[in-house]
């Protein structure tokens, strides 16, 4: 999963190109409605096991995913619409046996189109036969720099060799690599060796990504969140990065909420400018929306367009814009800045998703949230509820690696 | 592979690379610039250098150009092209026409 579009990073276009990022704040995105990108979650399957994954704790099965032609249907739709790019995302996009036929669909309606993967699917045939489909760019997941913490992280013998492989094949296949990085307390001291590795890799992008705690990341919050210290020297080294990189490996750096005085704005603002759809095709604000309770999600098998449902769901009207919020958001000089934070958060911390954001120094509930997170910080609590079907599978005992400070 | 760290000088022949699309965008009524997970908005002048980096064009070339087209003195136009185009080849958007022995 990408969080490019959580409108939570460092995009910037120079003043001097005469190019503007049109997803920026008051600018095209939000004057003319539909989104330029779409995330397309066509799976929840995926052969790793990341305890912060980023699908909700209730995996979509196999037998709910939308079929071959219902997926074609939706990119035909979407096209239409005005969307300009898609993602390819899961679940592993690529445990679908027909990624290259939907890839292929895509091009054939004029989208640009990215796969978000684990890579461990994949073989050089059809990551060749997907280049050939059309596919423009290809990011791929890495849990570490070697294959000790990466194996351990995504619940998976082998998956860290094979990512690198399969990072070789793109680049030779001359499609732009993204290496994504999620980082957290158990990796957080393999980050220098991790941007190496992506320029080793020669990728052009490098996604360096705070575990964001909700869903799955929630559950293994105490044994992910990182201490503040390990932050302050993340935040550190990205920037020295940037600027020793520029023009070789551009660097995205999320966050982690939990620290900042702030929070996020989370997908640029509930319903602005960002939409999902899930395996099952519903058509979510974020794509962790159907974790918040007594919201109901249009689908696209519905008779609804996906225009109507972007437009007048009830879902998606729910936090729109300001007209929502209660105090302290309410009256707030930063409301249009932040949009409240994140929803789901809200909801995962407090109960009530229309509640402020706890990560906002101005929540009432942030004090008591972030010194219990700053206390799991520095526990010992290191062992994973990996993420599966079966909702969860705690990690045997004893393979945990001693814990890693900064 | 496409080539990393180029250099834009007045014999560079750009282009844009497979992975990156100047296209005109019916439903917004303007013209994007489709990169991977980036839409960006090119202003007018970028638009027409960008449709000038064909590959066969020198850089040279497309200034000249320029400058005749906007009756404007050349070594201002060239020194704006080379600026906007190299920063385009930083940001991974712009590559050369021959094969990169790197």
């Amino acid at each position: 999963m990408s969080d490019t579009l959580a409108g939570n990073k460092t995009t910037t276009a120079g003043p001097t190109d005469g190019l503007a990022v049109l997803e920026q704040t008051r600018s095209a995105a939000e004057t003319y409605g539909i989104p330029l990108a779409v995330l397309l979650e066509i799976t929840h399957r995926c052969p790793l096991q990341c305890p912060y994954c980023s699908n909700p704790v209730e995996l979509d099965r196999g037998s709910t995913e939308l079929t071959t032609e219902e997926w074609k249907r939706v990119l035909s739709e979407l096209a239409e619409l005005g969307v300009l790019q898609v993602h390819f995302s899961g679940g592993e996009p690529t445990a679908r046996k027909d990624i290259v036929e939907l890839v292929q669909h895509a091009s054939d309606v004029g989208l640009y189109s990215n796969l978000i993967t684990s890579a461990v699917l994949l073989t050089r045939d059809r990551l060749s036969a997907l280049a050939d489909a059309g596919l423009s760019h290809v990011q791929i997941s890495f849990q570490g720099n070697e294959p000790m913490v990466a194996d351990r992280v995504a619940g998976l013998k082998d998956a860290h060799r094979k990512k690198l492989e399969v990072a070789k094949w793109t680049r030779e296949l001359d499609m732009p690599l993204t290496v994504n990085a999620v980082m957290h307390r158990q990796n957080l001291h393999q980050l220098s060796d991790i941007i190496q590795m992506a320029v080793d890799l020669d990728a052009d992008r490098l996604e360096v990504a705070n575990v964001q705690y909700y869903g799955w990341a929630l559950k293994n919050r105490a044994a992910l969140m990182p201490t503040i210290e390990q932050i302050e020297e993340t935040s550190r080294i990205v920037e020295e990065a940037q600027v020793r990189l520029k023009g070789t490996l551009a660097i995205d750096y999320v966050v982690p909420d939990y620290y900042a005085l702030r929070p996020k704005k989370c997908m640029g603002g509930w319903g602005r400018q960002f939409f999902n759809i899930s395996p099952a095709g519903k058509v979510l604000p974020c794509h962790a929306a159907e974790s918040i309770t007594g919201l109901e999600f249009e689908s696209v098998r519905s008779n609804r367009s996906i225009a109507w449902i972007w437009q007048n769901s009830e879902a998606f009207n729910r936090y729109r814009g300001t007209g929502w919020m209660p105090e302290p958001c309410k009256s707030c000089e930063f409301r249009e800045d932040d949009f409240g934070g994140c929803r789901c958060q809200a909801f995962a911390l407090t109960g009530d998703a229309g509640n402020t954001d706890p990560a906002c120094a101005l929540s009432p509930r942030h004090e008591e949230i972030f010194k219990q997170a700053e206390q799991e910080s520095a526990g010992t609590q290191n062992r994973f509820l990996y993420r599966n079907f079966a909702g969860g599978t705690l990690e045997a005992d004893g393979h945990q690696d001693k814990p890693h400070g900064a | 592979m496409a080539s990393r760290n180029i250099s834009v000088s007045e014999t560079s022949r750009p282009k844009l690379p497979r992975h990156t699309k100047l296209k005109f965008d019916e439903t917004r009524q303007v013209w994007v610039i489709l990169a991977p997970e980036r839409v960006l908005a090119p202003d007018e002048i970028a638009v027409e250098v960008l449709q000038l980096c064909d590959g066969a064009r020198s850089v040279a070339q497309m200034v000249d150009q320029l400058a005749e087209k906007y009756a404007a003195p050349r070594e201002a136009i060239a020194t704006d092209v080379i600026a906007m185009l190299q920063d385009l080849a930083d940001k991974g958007f712009l590559t050369e026409a021959r094969e990169s022995t790197a």
